[in-house]
C-alpha cells in the first residue's frame, strides 16, 4: 500500500500519470515500446507521450503510418517475437479499423495455437465524449469491446490506476485494452509519490454509503462521485463503485454492495442497448434479487451519433444532475 | 510544372529458369546440391500424395474440411527451403507443405483438420506460427515479428505466404507498407493460384501483375513461374539475404495455380472450365522437377517407385498415429483450456456448470 500522508502526496494530471507509467515501463523493460500515429515529436493526440521521444528514441517511441489495422496487426506479431508493445490508438472509433486484428487474432492466438503462443500485447486508447470532437472522436466502447473473450478491458477513472494499470497489463500474458477517458487527461488529482503498479482485476468501492449503490467506471465515477457529495448534503447516502475492469467484470464487490444498500444505479457512457449496464444489471438480478428493494436503473448515454454542438453533446452525456435527481427518486419512491 | 514523364526507379522483373518444356536457363540456374534437390523434390511429392489422402480421408468423412495444396508445391517448398531454423515462416492457411518442411508432422496436420486443437500445439517447435484465417491478417504479423528482431539487431528473417485473393486486403497494402518504412527483413510470398474461391485473377486487381505492386511501396518486386522449383529458389534465396543483409523486404509473386478444390466444401466446376485446369496440368510443377532431375541423372522410374512407397507408408503411418491419438481427444472441457493463459473465476464456474451438465446428460443418457 501507498503511504498517503500529505507529505508523500503530490498533485499532477491524468495525463501526467498516463506519461509517467509509459516512461517507467520503458526504463523497467527493454523489451517495452510505444508505437503509433504522432506519439513521437507531436507527443501523442493527448500529449501523454510528450517528451518521451527525447528519452528514448525513435526506435521505442515509434511514429508509425496512418494505418489502425497495420500497427495493431504489427504489434501482435512483435508480441509473438518477444516484445511487449504498447500500440496507441487515437481514439475508439479509430480502433475499429483494427476490430478484425484485435478480435480475430489478438484474441483468439491463443486458441488458434493450440496453447503455444500468447499475444503479450496492452492496446491504449482514448475513449468517451465531453469535449466536443463529435461523432467519429467520442464514443464510449470500452463495454463493446468487453464483449470479447480472449482480451481484459480496463477503464482507469483515477491518477492510481492511470499510474499503475499500465505496468500490470505488461505483465499479463495475453493482450490488454486500457481506455483513458479523454475528459480526464487534464484533470488534476493526487497521487502518492511511491505510487505503482496496481491490479487490473478488482472493482473498487470509492465511497461508502448505505441509501444506493452506484455502479460506474471512467469518466462517469468523477460524475458518481460529485453527486455522492451532493446527495450526502441532503442525507442520502450513496455507495460508489469504480468497476475499473470491465472484463474480468468483479461481480463480487458490487453484489455485496448492493446487497448492503438494496439500491442500484449503473452511470455507462456507452449507449444503453445491449450496453455494460446492461449485462451489470442482469447480474444484480441473478445474484441478489431478492435483496432488492428498487428496480435497478441505469442512466446511459443517448443513443445517437454524438452531436457536436457543446449543449447537445452535454444533453447526450449522463450528467451529474441527472444522477441526483434519479436517486432522490429511486431513494423516495422506494423508501 | 510542365506535364513530363515521371521516372519510377524501380522495375519489375520475372523469372523462369526451368520451363514447362523442360528447357533450362543454365546461367540462371542456381546452385543446389544433389541432396537438396532430392529433398525438395521429395517434400513436393509428399504434398501431393498428402493432399490425396486427406482428400479420401474427407470424402470418406473422416477428417474435417482442408485447403489442398497441389500445383502449389514448387512455390512453397521452393521459398522454405531456403530459411534457417531460426528464422520465422508465417502461414495463412494453404501452406501444409511448407509448414512439413518446417517440422510440422503430418498427424499434427489431420489432427488439425479434424477439429482438435492439439493438432495446432503438435505442430512442431520452432518459429512458425499457426494457420491465419482471416485473409491477410498474418502479414501484418511477419512484420511485427520482422521489425521486433531488428530492433533487438538479430540477424533472423520473417517469411510470409498469402494468396492473390489477399492482396485486395488493406491488411496486405498497410504491411507492405509498414515493412517498406521500417526496412523490416520480411519476404512477401504472393501464391497467386488465379482464384481466390470462385473469384479469378483479374477480378481481383486491374494490375499487370501483382509484383508491381512493391513498387508503389519502394520494394523490390519479382514475377516468377512458381511451377518452377528452381526459379522460386533463386529468387527466394535473393530476398531472404536482402532482408538478413538489412536491406529490408521483397515482394515474390509466385504465379502457379491452384489444381484442386478451394477446400474441401468447395466444387470448381461451377465457376472454371475444365480446359483452363488442363492447360496447367501441363504446366505442373512435379513433372517438370521429375524430368529436370531424370536428365541430370538424380532420378529414375526405381527411384521414383523407392519415394513413392516411402511417402506412401508414411502417411499410413501418420493417418494411423493421428487416428490413434485423436482417440482420446475431444473432451468438450478442453474448450475451456486457451482462452486466457489463466483462467478467469467467470471462465472456471462456465466450465464447472458445463461439467455439470455433461454429467447429468450422461446419468440420463
Amino acid at each position: 500500500m501507498s503511504p498517503s500522508s500529505p507529505e508523500t502526496m503530490r498533485r499532477l494530471t491524468y495525463r501526467d500519470a498516463v506519461r509517467e507509467a509509459l516512461a517507467e515501463a520503458m526504463r523497467k523493460d527493454e523489451r517495452v515500446f510505444l508505437m503509433g500515429e504522432d506519439v513521437g515529436r507531436y507527443g501523442g493526440c493527448f500529449a501523454a507521450s510528450k517528451r518521451l521521444l527525447e528519452e528514448f528514441g525513435p526506435e521505442r517511441i515509434r511514429d508509425t503510418p496512418l494505418s489502425e489495422s497495420g500497427f495493431v496487426g504489427a504489434g501482435i506479431g512483435a508480441a509473438l517475437g518477444g516484445m511487449r508493445p504498447i500500440v496507441e490508438i487515437m481514439t475508439v472509433n479509430f480502433s475499429l479499423l483494427a476490430a478484425d486484428q484485435i478480435m480475430n487474432t489478438a484474441a483468439t492466438y491463443l486458441h488458434m495455437s493450440g496453447g503455444q503462443f500468447n499475444v503479450p500485447l496492452v492496446i491504449r486508447m482514448a475513449t468517451g465524449g465531453g469535449r466536443q470532437l463529435a461523432a467519429q472522436h467520442s464514443h464510449c466502447l470500452d463495454g463493446w469491446y468487453a464483449h470479447i473473450p480472449g482480451i481484459r478491458v480496463v477503464s482507469p477513472a483515477t491518477h492510481e490506476d492511470a499510474r499503475g494499470m499500465l505496468w500490470t497489463a505488461l505483465q499479463d500474458p495475453d493482450p490488454v485494452l486500457i481506455f483513458e477517458h479523454s475528459g480526464l487527461y487534464n484533470l488534476e488529482g493526487e497521487l502518492a509519490a511511491d505510487a505503482g503498479p496496481v491490479d487490473i482485476d478488482r472493482a473498487k468501492l470509492c465511497r461508502p454509503g448505505r441509501d444506493i449503490s452506484i455502479i460506474s467506471y471512467s469518466a462517469s465515477l468523477i460524475k458518481a462521485l460529485e453527486a455522492a457529495e451532493i446527495l450526502s448534503a441532503e442525507g442520502i447516502e450513496a455507495e460508489v463503485i469504480d468497476l475499473r475492469s470491465l472484463r474480468p467484470l468483479d461481480e463480487a464487490t458490487f453484489l455485496s454492495s448492493v446487497s448492503r444498500t438494496h439500491r442500484a444505479l449503473i452511470v455507462d457512457e456507452g449507449w444503453r442497448s445491449g450496453s455494460i449496464s446492461a449485462e451489470i444489471s442482469a447480474r444484480i438480478m441473478e445474484g441478489v434479487f431478492f435483496d432488492l428493494d428498487a428496480p435497478v436503473e441505469r442512466l446511459c448515454s443517448a443513443e445517437v451519433p454524438m452531436p457536436y454542438a457543446k449543449h447537445m453533446e452535454a444533453a447526450a452525456l449522463p450528467q451529474v444532475d441527472n444522477i441526483v435527481e434519479l436517486i432522490r427518486i429511486m431513494v423516495k419512491t422506494h423508501g | 510544372m510542365p506535364r513530363e514523364i515521371f521516372e519510377i526507379p524501380d522495375r519489375v522483373e520475372t523469372l523462369s529458369i526451368l520451363s514447362a518444356d523442360g528447357s533450362l536457363d543454365e546461367e540462371l540456374a542456381p546452385a543446389i546440391d544433389d541432396d537438396l534437390l532430392i529433398k525438395l523434390y521429395r517434400f513436393m511429392l509428399l504434398g501431393r500424395r498428402f493432399d490425396e489422402r486427406l482428400l479420401n480421408l474427407q470424402r470418406q468423412g473422416r477428417i474435417g474440411t482442408f485447403p489442398p495444396v497441389s500445383g502449389q508445391e514448387a512455390s512453397q517448398v521452393g521459398p522454405v527451403s531456403v530459411l534457417e531454423e531460426e528464422d520465422w515462416m508465417v502461414p495463412s492457411f494453404r501452406e501444409a507443405v511448407a509448414e512439413m518442411w518446417r517440422g510440422r508432422s503430418m498427424e499434427s496436420i489431420i489432427i488439425s483438420a479434424s477439429g482438435f486443437s492439439e493438432g495446432a500445439s503438435e505442430a512442431g517447435e520452432g518459429n512458425n506460427l499457426p494457420v491465419s484465417v482471416p485473409v491477410g491478417s498474418q502479414m501484418l504479423h511477419a512484420v511485427g515479428i520482422g521489425w521486433g528482431m531488428k530492433y533487438r539487431e538479430r540477424k533472423n528473417v520473417v517469411m510470409t505466404f498469402f494468396g492473390d485473393g489477399a492482396t485486395s486486403e488493406g491488411d496486405f497494402h498497410e504491411a507492405m507498407n509498414f515493412a517498406a518504412v521500417y526496412r523490416a527483413p520480411v519476404v512477401f510470398i504472393c501464391q497467386n493460384n488465379q482464384w481466390a474461391i470462385s473469384i479469378p485473377r483479374s477480378k481481383q486487381t486491374r494490375s499487370k501483375s501483382i509484383a508491381q505492386k512493391a513498387v508503389a511501396y519502394g520494394m523490390p518486386g519479382i514475377q516468377v513461374d512458381g511451377n518452377d522449383i528452381l526459379a522460386m529458389v533463386a529468387a527466394s534465396r535473393e530476398a531472404v539475404d536482402r532482408a538478413r543483409n538489412g536491406e529490408g523486404p521483397t515482394l515474390i509473386e509466385a504465379v502457379t495455380y491452384r489444381m484442386s478444390v478451394h477446400t474441401t466444401a468447395d466444387d470448381p466446376k461451377r465457376y472454371r472450365k475444365d480446359d483452363e485446369v488442363e492447360s496447367w496440368r501441363a504446366k505442373d510443377p512435379l513433372t517438370r522437377f521429375a524430368g529436370y532431375l531424370s536428365e541430370k541423372g538424380l532420378l529414375d522410374e526405381e527411384k521414383i517407385q523407392a519415394v513413392e512407397s516411402e511417402i506412401k507408408e508414411s502417411i499410413q503411418a501418420a493417418v494411423d498415429r493421428a487416428e490413434e491419438k485423436m482417440k482420446s481427444m475431444g473432451d468438450p472441457m478442453d474448450m475451456f483450456e486457451h482462452t486466457y493463459e489463466k483462467r478467469p473465476a467467470y471462465l472456471e464456474e462456465q466450465r464447472e456448470l458445463l461439467a455439470r451438465e455433461l454429467k447429468e446428460e450422461g446419468n440420463h443418457g
